[in-house]
């Protein structure tokens, strides 16, 4: 109930922004400009619904950027030099994934380390091994070189209304990535909303020992998120790789684990974990690629890029945070008036303490 | 009886009530200079009230709190520490990450090179030493505190009750902790300081302790002066006989029929909190066995050890005989062994959680199809939980945080009684729930015993104990101390074996 009604003031948000900038300049509707946009909504959108995961349990995954470094080198190296068929080469950078998630969510919950320290050690580690695999070098097609299945799969574009009247009419071609997007949105938010697992996900991370205490492998669930993680990164990173084609392995994916962590505190999550939704996050990306665009369309100097998106998640969630305290207060005080009878020595406490 | 000493501090017709109980009432005292006045009680007798009267943090209904001769109708913390009067916890509240020096001036360093306000280590030190020596501390102003013992750290915190320069310290269970031999260091500081013009109130339930050291006696029943004993009066007995004799308002219920076979047992098992005692124990179908004893006897331990949460030291749980490894709660649960726990709030609820979300959580595949949660199913299973137990809300898609203190409790007993308990544990059932919800739990209980449960209640309120309990077992530093058959059950012979007030006084490790 409060997810709905924070991720509706969100999408109201994101069509205010994307109405005055449309006003201002135009193209931010051209096709082209929506394509662009979609697709990278699309590859940002697949990360940052991978660490809403580990979020909601009160954790934090910042290999995120390393990860898609290395998994991308270790794609393109296995299919353009290594001639392995790319079928193959898909669910090997999934296993690794599943091997990198499993290790995380080991080390946090077996041995009692903070996420934080642990995956900030991944992404130190996964970094180095990336640059040092390619000798620093970037990783790349040799020239020629074509993968036209995959390449569509992952960087096609569709124009769905075109297909489906036999091309009488047309409308936006639509990336494959965004797809996708959608796509592994709806499957996730059903996990998250719906089934077991996702009920024990935010059971853990409101209050993990009443979770325990109730029988729940808190556990497992905490290093199943990690694994969720981990796993869609990978799938992640094999659309970065395909959507770059050339992977310079000291830059490729810096600060993505910033973007998903702020997509996610901009979709509602708390980083103390317990609070969130899919539809938040996924609100979360497209209003962070629009102010991107913004930058670009508005001529503000692109150096700034990073102070719009900071100055906006800073006002969103200092803005959410006070209405939700003023709800609370408001609540507060009805309670009272219309039961001004029991607890008359606790409450003025209570009254005070939040004030 | 102060020997001439003008009292410098009096309580006069205090009173204080909170909705339903009756903390304190019409009570009376007065503390002279350099003298060591214990203050005896069994749970919920009114110490802690009086303390925070004595503290400023409670203002009292009525009656007047005297100061050197000036009255006054309550007092507020600045006040309190104006009068020199300084507390000693339980729990002591100590920076263990900083040293001795910076503890007990904390938010009082002496300053230096100005503005830059640089702690002044040396001038600290120097000015914390004399308080040391006054204790007769063997531990130096630089020690952190990490590395004191217990008994050290108290004495630190009184070294910061003579630097606020108390006139009078209390001391709240001082000794509940401690072994024997630093017992023995504490009592002989404080007799040390009582020749200085300190005066104590000395809580505790150990009567040993309060024989050795005090001056006068002060027992509270019921929160009324239930005695005063003078020096030569105090003695175990004569304590214990203030005591008890509260009014028992719980009405015992008695099992249906004859309590069944032996559900589960544990055999020699050790605590980590108390790994040298081995703890025997047998619990059946169909009865309800009290578990009493004082606040760190070892009980919640031995629950935690039971669920599976804590890992044992060693000995083995029985289930039917069977000997079983819980590796965690999930392990117990399965079997069905459950618990109830002490703190509703941080372990037994998820108080954001709906109503219907918490009862169904243990068993939540039940619940569902494929691994989706069934909505319907949930609603059904809590809507059957709500008219069984009555528990009172509009709906119970409410949050589980907006319902009252019994009504939780409600909630989390329906979390295990909608699955098959075998043996279930509760651990102060009834802890800050009101009177008219406390008989329902209990109703619940004996309910849940008639049904063939084995049920562990865990206690400190002896009303509940002994109006409840078809036995009681009462643990003593980490041992049980006795079994009480249901006649032998009362209060001076639960007291007794709780307090080690019989042979065994001298055990403690």
């Amino acid at each position: 109930m409060l997810n709905l009604k924070k991720d509706t003031g969100l999408f109201v948000l994101i069509m205010v922004v994307g109405a005055v900038v449309a006003l201002i300049n135009p193209l931010f509707l051209s096709p082209i400009n929506i394509a662009n946009t979609a697709n990278l909504v699309g590859l940002f959108g697949m990360f940052s619904i991978a660490q809403a995961f580990v979020i909601i349990t009160g954790g934090i995954e910042l290999s995120v950027g390393s990860m898609i470094a290395l998994l991308g080198v270790i794609f393109i190296d296995l299919i353009a030099n290594l001639g392995v068929p790319w079928p193959l080469a898909v669910p090997i950078v999934l296993v690794i994934g599943v091997i990198l998630g499993l290790c995380h969510g080991l080390l946090i919950t077996k041995k009692r380390m903070q996420p934080f320290v642990v995956t900030l050690c991944g992404l130190l580690i996964y970094r180095g091994i990336a640059r040092f695999y390619t000798q620093d070098a970037t990783a790349g097609f040799p020239f020629g070189v074509r993968f036209e299945t995959l390449e569509f799969i992952t960087t096609g574009r569709t124009d769905l209304l075109a297909r489906a009247t036999g091309g009488a009419m047309t409308s936006i071609s639509i990336p494959h990535s965004f797809f996708l997007m959608l796509l592994l949105a709806a499957v996730m938010w059903v996990v998250l909303h719906r089934s077991v697992f996702g009920r024990y996900l935010y059971a853990v991370g409101k209050n993990e020992e009443a979770a325990r205490f109730s029988g729940i492998r808190t556990d497992r669930v905490v290093i199943a998120a990690y694994v969720i993680c981990a796993v869609l990164t990978a799938l992640a990173s094999i659309f970065l790789a395909m959507y770059t084609r050339s992977i310079l392995p000291s830059s490729h994916g810096n600060f993505y684990e910033l973007y998903a962590i702020a997509a996610a505190v901009l979709g509602g999550f708390s980083l103390r974990g317990g609070e969130g939704s899919i539809v938040g996050v996924v609100l979360g990306t497209i209003l962070l690629q629009i102010l991107q665009n913004l930058v670009n369309l508005l001529g503000i100097p692109s150096s700034l890029n990073f102070a719009v998106s900071g100055s906006v998640i800073l006002i969103g969630v200092l803005a959410d945070q006070e209405y939700t305290e003023f709800r609370k207060r408001r609540e507060l005080v009805k309670t009272r008036l219309t039961a001004p009878e029991p607890a008359s020595a606790k409450v003025p406490e209570a009254v005070e303490s939040t004030s | 009886m102060h020997r001439g000493n003008v009292p410098f501090l009096k309580l006069t017709g205090i009173g204080k009530t909170y909705p339903g109980v009756v903390a304190l009432s019409d009570f009376s005292m007065d503390v002279g200079p350099a003298e060591v006045i214990g203050l005896v009680g069994e749970n919920g007798a009114g110490k802690s009230t009086l303390m925070k009267v004595l503290g400023g943090v409670t203002s009292p209904d009525c009656g007047s709190i005297e100061i050197d001769g000036v009255a006054r109708e309550s007092l507020t913390v600045s006040d309190s520490m104006r009068a020199g009067i300084a507390f000693v916890h339980q729990e002591l509240n100590l920076f263990d990450n900083l040293d001795v020096a910076a503890n007990i001036f904390i938010g009082r360093e002496p300053t230096k090179f100005g503005a830059l306000r640089l702690v002044d280590t040396e001038r600290l030190h120097a000015m914390v030493q004399p308080y040391l020596d006054r204790l007769g501390a063997n531990f130096s102003a630089a020690s952190p505190v990490a590395s004191l013992s217990l008994a050290q750290r108290q004495m630190v915190e009184i070294a910061k009750a003579l630097s606020l320069n108390s006139r009078l310290v209390i001391l709240d269970e001082p000794t509940s902790s401690l072994p024997i031999s630093e017992t023995e260091s504490l009592l002989k500081v404080i007799a040390g300081l009582k020749a200085q013009g300190i005066a104590f109130i000395f809580v505790s339930h150990r009567l040993n302790e309060v024989v050795q050291a005090c001056d006068r006696v002060i027992v509270l029943r019921d929160g009324r002066l239930a005695g005063h004993l003078a020096r030569e009066a105090i003695h175990h007995d004569a304590m214990v006989r203030l005591m008890v004799g509260r009014d028992l308002k719980v009405a015992y219920v008695g099992p249906a029929g004859q309590p069944g076979e032996v559900a589960l047992s544990v055999r020699d098992l050790r605590t980590s909190s108390h790994p040298l005692e081995a703890v025997n124990i047998e619990f059946r179908r169909g009865e309800i066995l009290g578990l009493a004893g004082l606040v760190g006897a070892g009980r919640t331990e031995l629950a935690r050890a039971i669920f599976g949460v804590d890992h044992l030291a060693g000995g083995t749980v029985m289930l039917d005989g069977v000997p079983v490894r819980f590796t965690g709660a999930a392990d117990a649960v399965k079997a069905g062994v459950f618990l109830v726990p002490e703190d509703r709030k941080a372990m037994g609820l998820l108080l954001d959680f709906a109503i219907s979300e918490n009862i169904t959580l243990p068993d939540l595949p039940a619940y569902s199809r494929a691994m989706m949660v069934s909505g319907e199913r949930e609603r059904e299973q809590a809507e059957t939980s709500r008219s069984d137990l009555g528990i009172r809300t509009s709906n119970v898609q409410a949050r589980a945080g907006s319902l009252s203190g019994g009504n939780q409790q409600k909630v989390v007993l329906a979390k295990w009684l909608a699955m098959n308990p075998r043996f279930i544990i509760f651990d102060e059932p009834t802890r800050g729930i009101d009177v008219g919800a406390k008989s329902e739990i209990y109703r619940l209980m004996r309910r849940l015993a008639d049904k063939g449960v084995a049920v562990l209640m865990i206690s400190s309120d002896m009303e509940e104990v002994i109006g409840v309990s078809d036995r009681v077992a009462v643990m003593r530093s980490g041992r049980i101390s006795g079994i009480l058959a249901r006649a032998q059950c009362s209060e001076a012979n639960i007291l007794k074996l709780a307090m080690g007030t019989h042979e065994m006084a001298e055990c403690a490790a």
